[in-house]
């Protein structure tokens, strides 16, 4: 049976790993490589770094850092941040990545998504959605790192990139993030029943049961945090063990 | 010992080439007949979509190289496709190593586990047979990324189950196939290539 994923997310800046609360009060943690390595060995099932600093500094990619983290880790891995142009997603498919994550970019260029799928395949293309749940329960899809509200809303936009070609979307909740008391599963629920991809869950995860129900309730396919396993407060092997006895499938 | 990895339009070729390196080996990528003819290991690899690929190995020439090659070749996920009769992926002719059409996923109607299109992420294979498992490989998870498949079938060498059990490998003389991505698969795939390589 396919297992469930759990998914370490390490964000990057100036290429070294650092982790926002609510993406501000930034703190340095580590070297991706290394820490990217240490999650492999300890479990993880796949990777995602995510350069921070791209979207609103015009910071490029960060092709060399992939170079490394390729030759070195023995799992997939999505890189994301920054990218906006097709030419960077080949940049990055040539470096090594199994998958890019489009965020603000696909907002802005919907057309992208179709453009990466077409030429890289719907495997390669994880349309990355942040989105914040205002006072009527309307779930706003936001750009830059959440700073800024757009026009288009959650559950619209996943299915249309869906069918503009996304093979994953990874979906990370602003009113969550940051704050572990659970992951949007209302919400995430809803996607993974409309959609026909995988749904990656983002933003709340505080303990070992969030995970469960992220798995249960949120029928997710794969559950993604960063702070919680970078300061050790989940160890990875724990998690899957407390999953597994759950009823849960995880490799 | 001369590896090399068959150098097509198809992405994320250095991934392989990168668990190689993890081995303690070097391959070299190239769509050189001759040095694909002479290498001791052939590895055809793919990510991409069928038809396109297959209209591009007909008109390098490689579909005939491949076909006729003697040494232990190895193709993953789209390779393997590639190595079977007829796909549904864009109804197309393919190389006809493995005497077995592939097919698309259906989602089962009473769709309670929520499954999707394509299976994406870790599952196990089972019933391994062929030179490329040991016994330890039994039940190991791998990674996958696939909306189509090969049945069940006399070449099947290990078998997976998602929506219905379908053959994860393929085994035929000096022909072997993967589903799922060795290159990927952590520990358990490092010993896969390196059984492979150990032919």
């Amino acid at each position: 049976m396919l297992a469930k994923r759990i998914i370490p997310c390490l964000d990057i800046r100036d290429g070294k790993t650092v982790k926002g609360i609510n993406f501000v009060n930034i703190k340095e943690v580590g070297d991706p490589v290394e820490l990217g390595a240490w999650y492999a060995e300890q479990g993880a099932d796949e990777l995602v770094f995510l350069d921070i600093t791209a979207s609103h500094e015009g910071r490029k990619t960060f092709a060399d850092l992939v170079g490394r983290i390729a030759e070195n880790i023995n799992i997939p891995f999505t890189v994301g941040g920054g990218i906006s142009e097709l030419k960077d997603a080949g940049v990055l498919l040539n470096a090594g990545a199994d998958k890019i994550s489009i965020n603000s970019s696909a907002v802005r260029n919907p057309q992208l998504i179709d453009d990466m799928a077409k030429n890289f395949g719907s495997q390669f293309v994880v349309a990355a959605i942040d989105a914040r749940c205002d006072e009527n329960g309307e779930w706003i899809v936001t750009v830059n790192g959440g700073r800024i509200p757009t026009e288009k809303r959650l559950f619209t936009w996943a299915k249309e990139a869906e069918e503009r070609g996304a093979g994953e979307i990874l979906f990370t909740s602003m009113n969550h993030d940051g704050v572990k008391q659970g992951f949007a599963n209302e919400a995430l629920a809803q996607l993974s029943e409309m959609l026909s991809i995988p749904v990656i869950a983002s933003g709340g995860a505080g303990s070992m049961e969030h995970f469960k129900d992220v798995f249960t309730l949120g029928k997710a396919d794969a559950g993604l945090a960063a702070s919680i396993f970078h300061y050790k407060e989940i160890a990875i092997p724990d998690l899957k063990a407390y999953l597994r006895q759950n009823g849960i499938t995880v490799r | 010992m001369k590896i090399v990895v068959i150098k097509y339009n198809a992405g994320n070729i250095r991934s392989v080439c990168n668990a190689l390196k993890r081995l303690g080996y070097e391959a070299e990528i190239t769509d050189d007949v001759e040095k694909i003819k002479a290498a001791d290991k052939v590895i055809f690899p793919g990510v991409g979509e069928a038809s396109t690929t297959m209209k591009y190995l007909r008109e390098s020439g490689l579909d005939k190289v491949i076909v006729s090659l003697k040494q232990p070749v190895l193709g993953i996920c789209l390779g393997m496709q590639l190595m079977c009769k007829f796909s549904e992926e864009g109804n197309v002719d393919c190389l006809g190593i493995f005497d077995v059409p592939v097919k698309r996923f259906q989602l089962p109607a009473q769709n309670v586990d929520n499954l999707k299109i394509p299976q994406m992420g870790w599952n196990t294979i089972t019933s391994v047979k062929s030179p490329l498992y040991n016994a330890q490989l039994e039940n190991q998870y791998v990674y996958f990324v696939h909306s189509y498949y090969v049945p069940l079938c006399d070449y099947t060498a290990a078998t997976t189950n998602y929506t219905i059990s379908y053959s994860s490998s393929l085994h035929r003389d000096n022909f072997y196939a993967t589903q799922f991505h060795p290159e990927k698969s952590g520990s358990v795939g490092e010993q896969i290539l390196k059984n492979f390589l150990e032919l």
